[in-house]
């Protein structure tokens, strides 16, 4: 049997990305279905750290030192290292990250094979079979390559990380020497104000819309995320409007997430909001309109004006926490 | 300034859209818009040409036969003409083939810059543009918050988990662009007339040298086996009440939840 390989993905600070521990985890499972042979590499500036994380999780692991990574962007030299390793691999999974997706076209092009991308799961019968949401969740698919190897890139929280019961094995590799593609050069990392946990990874998410009326209504919003130890997300008319940055937005322009709750202040909820959230094991809305969109899928809906509701609420949380 | 934007035709998220019996997307189900991410990227364009004082937007599209009207819209934005890939062989392509389409058809154009949207919203790999990059031969600089084009080079600020990397690259070069841009105008009635003598040129496989045998549908690499609904959440549940009682409602429920 062949391989199963796991791009993995490294923050700036040299961490190893939680997808990535999803990813290996979803790789092991496949390999125990499938008899693969499983790897996983790690290209950063200084690999040592991640390579050692992702070690917990498979069992071998190829660590390569590129230095140029401190003041380059990381994909096109993640790939030009995975190429060796993807060349010869049965599947190759990465996370379906910003990083993670310009990797897999890239591997795509270089190596002329097919992308299977936003996996929500991945089974294993005689290949990999990659389930989808597609037409804004309105629709489940079930694909699978036509013809032999593949890429797959993986959302995030739909597996949920699982260290092996042994601690793999890393190995330094040598990189590969440059291959004339076209190097874009970081001049400068820069972090903004309120660069917070990526809200792809929060448990709960209060998320404010239109209904907040003002970057001043988001303050109710902030309150509820602390209440519920949360993160704060926003549907993309608060974004438009400048109340929020765009990092925060759920939807089909913006984020895609999968909290264990989400709570929506003065949101829609129609499809383009509903594509980012509506995977939430809990949703609640707190709207003043009782045929908003969202109320057709929400699991609780509470009618009222929400600067009246969540206030009672953050003081009903902190009583009951005290 | 000479930028080709990379523009595609979906259909519309009415919630109309469809996968035919060949479980491939039914294009011809429902009415076709720009791809909404794509429409950032036009924007971004037609305000980097507007503040270059000249200069031209070209789009460029692998598409149904049918797509010109789709393409008239971002004309009437404001952009110039529009390149329109077009071929019987070509329905049912996958990503791969899209970017060797693409990277063929800009290999016949002239440009300084090409913009494309971060992903579609109906196959939604986000990996087109990235190919694209690859076969061309030109630098990839991806999620783009900012755009400032210099003395030969782009300038872009990469949207990051912390907040932003500022890229350099020389000319011509590659970016994907992000709703952190700017919202897209919206067309004038000017612009929607002068959309309609805007000239939208189609070329097929053979015009760019391509084989059917190579690209399209009958080499796609992957394929869908099956589809379903997902199943559908249960009813919900309306709580109308003064807000110190429906707090704490909300509290027992998120209780019994384990939420909280």
């Amino acid at each position: 049997m062949g391989t199963i390989v796991v791009i993995a993905e490294v923050a700036a600070d040299g961490s190893l990305a939680r997808i990535s521990t999803e990813v290996a985890t979803l790789a092991r499972t496949l390999a125990a279905a499938s008899g693969h042979d499983l790897r996983g590499l790690v290209v950063a500036a200084d690999p040592g750290a991640a390579a050692k994380e992702l070690a917990g999780y498979l069992p071998e692991v190829e660590a390569v030192a590129a230095p140029e990574l401190a003041d380059h962007v990381a994909p096109q030299r993640v790939a030009a290292e995975a190429v060796r390793l993807a060349r010869s691999a049965d599947l190759v999974l990465l996370g379906a990250s910003p990083d993670g997706r310009d990797v897999a076209g890239i591997l795509s092009a270089v190596l002329g094979r097919g992308v299977l991308a936003n996996a929500t799961a991945v089974t294993w019968d005689d290949g990999p079979v990659v389930e989808m949401s597609v037409f804004g969740g309105r629709l489940n698919t079930w694909s699978a390559f036509s013809a032999g190897p593949g890429i797959v890139t993986v959302r995030t929280n739909f597996v949920t990380a699982e260290p092996a019961s042994s601690v793999g094995r890393v190995s330094a590799v040598d990189a590969e020497p440059a291959d004339g593609s076209p190097a874009v050069r970081v001049l400068e990392r820069v972090a903004e104000a309120g660069g917070a946990a990526p809200i792809e990874e929060a448990r709960v998410i209060v998320a404010g819309g239109r209904g907040v009326g003002g970057a001043d209504g988001f303050r109710v919003v902030e309150e509820l995320a602390e209440a519920l130890g949360g993160a704060i997300g926003a549907s993309r008319a608060a974004v438009d409007a400048g109340w929020i940055p765009f990092s925060q937005q759920i939807g089909q322009t913006g984020k895609i997430v999968k909290p264990a709750l989400y709570v929506g202040l003065g949101i829609s909820g129609a499809i383009q909001h509903k594509v980012g959230m509506q995977t939430a094991d809990t949703i609640v809305a707190i709207n003043r309109d009782p045929d908003a969109p969202i109320a057709e899928y929400a699991d609780l809906v509470v009618v009222g004006d929400l600067f009246e509701v969540v206030p009672a609420l953050v003081a009903a949380l902190r009583a009951r926490s005290a | 300034m000479r930028i080709v934007v990379l523009a595609k035709p979906v259909p519309d998220t009415t919630g109309q859209e469809r996968l035919g019996p060949d479980l491939r997307v039914d294009r011809a189900a429902v009415p076709a818009v720009v791809n909404a991410n794509d429409e950032y990227a036009i924007e971004a364009a037609l305000k980097l040409r507007e503040a270059a004082g000249e200069g031209s937007v070209t789009l460029l599209a692998m598409a149904p036969e049918s797509a010109p009207e789709t393409l008239r819209k971002a004309l009437a934005m404001g952009a110039d003409s529009g390149v329109l890939v077009t071929d019987p062989a070509l329905a049912g392509s996958d990503t791969l083939s899209t970017a060797r389409v693409l990277a063929a058809a800009l290999g016949r154009l002239e440009y300084d810059l090409v913009l494309a949207g971060a992903d579609t919203s109906d196959g939604g790999t986000g990996t087109v543009a990235a190919g694209v990059a690859v076969l061309t031969g030109l630098p990839y600089l991806s999620y783009a918050a900012k755009i400032e084009p210099t003395e030969g080079v782009v300038r872009v600020r990469r949207i990051s988990p912390t907040g932003y990397d500022l890229l350099e690259a020389p000319l011509p070069a590659l970016v994907v662009a992000t709703q952190a841009l700017g919202e897209p105008r919206y067309p004038s009635l000017r612009g929607i007339m002068a959309a309609r003598s805007k000239s939208i040129v189609a070329w097929s496989l053979a015009d760019l040298g391509l084989d059917p045998a190579e690209v399209g549908g009958a080499v796609a690499s992957t394929k869908v086996l099956r589809a379903e609904a997902p199943p559908t959440r249960a009813a919900s549940r309306v709580i109308r009440a003064p807000a110190a009682e429906a707090a704490a409602q909300l509290v027992d429920f998120l209780a019994e939840r384990r939420l909280i």
